[in-house]
């Protein structure tokens, strides 16, 4: 893992990908600092973080769309998937050294509370949780990128993919106002997620009658609570889309300056999913 | 036949399959390699070769069956088997921003050599691939060659027991072509290596003992001079004679060993290019050269040149492709003759034209 994980970061400041990330990153987080806390006395970091959130949009599928899309491209997979080292390493060498990346800009902004002090009332913890919880979405980020280079040969797809994933998930808080909100509405979303679900079951195992089963055992299961206790479905598919709107997490810090715990457990869970997710598709790839 | 005591089992494939989606790249592959032999895999292109070695060296999944290394499961215990391998695939898998040094001393990392070793070990393959000269440049800027050679160092890092190396000489130019195969000679007195390829005269060059596939199966494993044996009957001859072709043929007709004779022009003014086929007379320790020589000579027709076309590897891969054709052909035409409820017939493959044998049969440079 160690070897991966040198091997990458390395190759990020070869590459000037590391440099021009980490350039960017600076320079909006500068640009954001200048204009809310130095010319309009904010006295919260947070607020120029709330902003670099839809930067970091930006930055991350670059900084991600060559981790295994490169790979897989110039053939390289073959010497790290034949050498003695398991893949799960391979990702995590690969993942870690992206997060040092992301790590150096989040780094160096820890030093804005203190310049903000320098001048008047800072709020240091309020500032250094939010800086936490911002590096540690640009980290679910970044395990997104990379699930999503793992998907596919092509840097581009990968970058546009995780762009557009990161984009969505922006504005899902947003969406979730459009989903019906009636007991009979939230039934037949709660349908149409369980379908898909049990359509990439069948994708993945190719077990048809497993499938029908899955499928057949979910609709059962919801038209019977549905008509037990119609009340439980009454926007309940909006309650439970909600939770998906990960940002959520990183607004309580920045806005609401709670410390919310649980949601830095989530972003984590998340990550290791997304982990697990890419050595599956790396695995998967090799069998097909 | 009884295996030698120093001779043990390396590697075991077992009925390994691989289905691409209706195609099937390797059909039910059985073979053992053992230690301390160059082994070559010969087939032609889209025979499965890659893919089988794919499959052994644990990168891609076999649809069905098992892949043995030094008792070692390539997926029950897939880090100690791939230990025990050093591949080279088709590509170098070279990362092109990273300097020679840097990539072997990655390479020596991920085969997980100790650290106080790992510089010895580094010197000691770029010696073997010549590479010193070159271990400050980026992969990027060196030449097709070179990166095969950075490639091979790779694969014999940590002088793993088993080498495998997939086309180790495509795109390179003769001179790298002649020092790549002594280093894998040299490879071959520690090591077992396996390499495949499309060239014949490579594989007879080198190897010990030939494998050839062809649609993902196994149609020969022995020793190239055995395969050569096999076919002693197609060699033939090719000669440039002065003469007219009513004479020359009187003359061969009493030559028991010369058979198929052909003759045609040759574009030169009076000269004749001869070819036959040496059919086997029993006889044996009579050169066929000498009785050509003396025959001619004996009725005054200069033979301007002569050449005795040896059954290459070449020939007996070919026939031996073509045979596992036409035994497809012979499996249709047996089941339906099922149908029709005869199954008398008793189909022998095909024999190829002699003639065609010979423009065939010449060495490949």
């Amino acid at each position: 893992m160690a070897a991966v994980y040198r091997r990458e970061l390395k190759s990020y400041f070869q590459s000037m990908t590391g440099y021009v990330f980490i350039a960017f990153m600076v320079l909006f987080i500068g640009i954001y600092f200048m204009a809310y806390n130095m010319m309009s006395g904010y006295p919260y970091f947070s607020y120029t973080l709330s902003g670099m959130v839809t930067i970091i949009m930006i930055g991350i599928p670059v900084l991600t769309m060559r981790s295994f899309a490169d790979d897989r491209k110039t053939k390289t997979d073959q010497l790290l998937l034949t050498s003695p080292v398991s893949v799960g390493k391979i990702v995590l060498g690969k993942y870690l050294s992206m997060v040092t990346v992301f790590a150096v800009p989040v780094v160096l902004s820890c030093l804005c509370p203190l310049i903000i002090k320098m001048n008047g009332t800072a709020h240091l913890k309020a500032d250094y949780a939010a800086i936490l919880a911002f590096f540690l979405l640009g980290c679910v980020y970044i395990a997104i990128g990379m699930f999503i280079s793992s998907l596919t040969e092509s840097q581009i797809i990968a970058a546009v993919g995780t762009f557009g994933i990161i984009l969505l998930l922006l504005l899902w808080p947003n969406l979730v106002g459009f989903l019906p909100t009636t007991a009979l509405g939230s039934l037949i979303g709660f349908f149409l997620l369980w379908s898909l679900a049990v359509l990439i079951v069948n994708r993945v195992t190719s077990h048809t009658g497993l499938a029908v089963i899955l499928e057949a055992a979910g609709i059962i299961v919801m038209v019977g609570l549905y008509l037990i206790k119609k009340g439980l479905f009454d926007r309940a598919l909006t309650n439970v889309m909600e939770k998906v709107a990960i940002t959520g997490v990183f607004q309580n810090f920045a806005t609401h300056y709670i410390f919310d715990l649980g949601g830095l457990v989530t972003y984590i869970s998340i990550i290791f999913l997304l982990v697990f997710l890419t050595v599956q598709s790396i695995e998967k790839r090799r069998w097909s | 036949m009884k295996i030698e005591q120093e001779e043990r089992e390396l590697i075991e494939v077992k009925n390994l399959v691989k289905d691409y989606g209706g195609h099937l790249a390797v059909d039910h592959l059985n073979f053992t390699i053992q230690d301390g032999k160059i082994y070559g895999f010969l087939g032609p292109n889209g025979a499965g070769k890659s893919t089988t070695m794919n499959i052994i060296t644990g990168y891609i999944g076999a649809t069905e069956g098992d892949v043995w290394i030094n008792g070692h499961n390539i997926l029950e215990d897939p880090e100690e088997a791939k230990r025990c391998i050093g591949y080279l695939p088709e590509l170098p898998p070279l990362y092109v921003d990273m300097t020679v040094k840097e990539q072997l001393d990655f390479a020596a990392e991920l085969k997980k050599i100790p650290k106080k070793d790992r510089e010895e070990e580094v010197l000691k393959v770029m010696n073997l691939a010549k590479l010193t000269d070159v271990s400050g440049r980026l992969i990027r800027n060196l030449s097709k060659g070179y990166r095969q050679r950075v490639g091979l160092a790779q694969a014999v890092l940590g002088f793993p027991p088993v080498i495998i190396l997939d086309e180790p000489t495509v795109g390179l130019d003769p001179k790298q072509i002649i020092e790549i195969r002594d280093t894998i000679r040299e490879l071959g007195q520690k090591h077992t290596v396996i390499l495949s390829s499309h060239i014949l005269s490579e594989v007879s060059a080198v190897c010990d003992h030939v494998l050839i596939i062809d649609r993902g199966r196994l149609i020969a494993s022995d020793t190239p001079e055995n395969l050569e044996r096999q076919m002693a009957d197609a060699s033939g001859m090719e000669l440039l004679i002065k003469g007219e072709e009513v004479q020359i043929r009187d003359i061969l007709d009493t030559i028991p060993q010369a058979a198929d004779v052909t003759v045609k022009e040759s574009g030169e003014e009076a000269v004749k290019k001869v070819t036959f086929r040496l059919a086997a007379t029993g006889e044996e320790g009579v050169d066929i050269r000498e009785i050509i020589f003396f025959a001619f000579a004996d009725n005054r027709l200069p033979i301007l040149s002569m050449h005795v076309n040896k059954a290459s590897l070449e020939e007996v891969f070919l026939e031996l492709t073509a045979d596992a054709e036409s035994e497809d052909r012979q499996e249709e035409l047996q089941e339906e003759l099922q149908e029709d409820g005869e199954m008398n017939a008793d189909l022998e493959p095909e024999n190829t034209d002699p003639e065609n044998k010979n423009s065939d049969g010449e060495e490949e440079l």
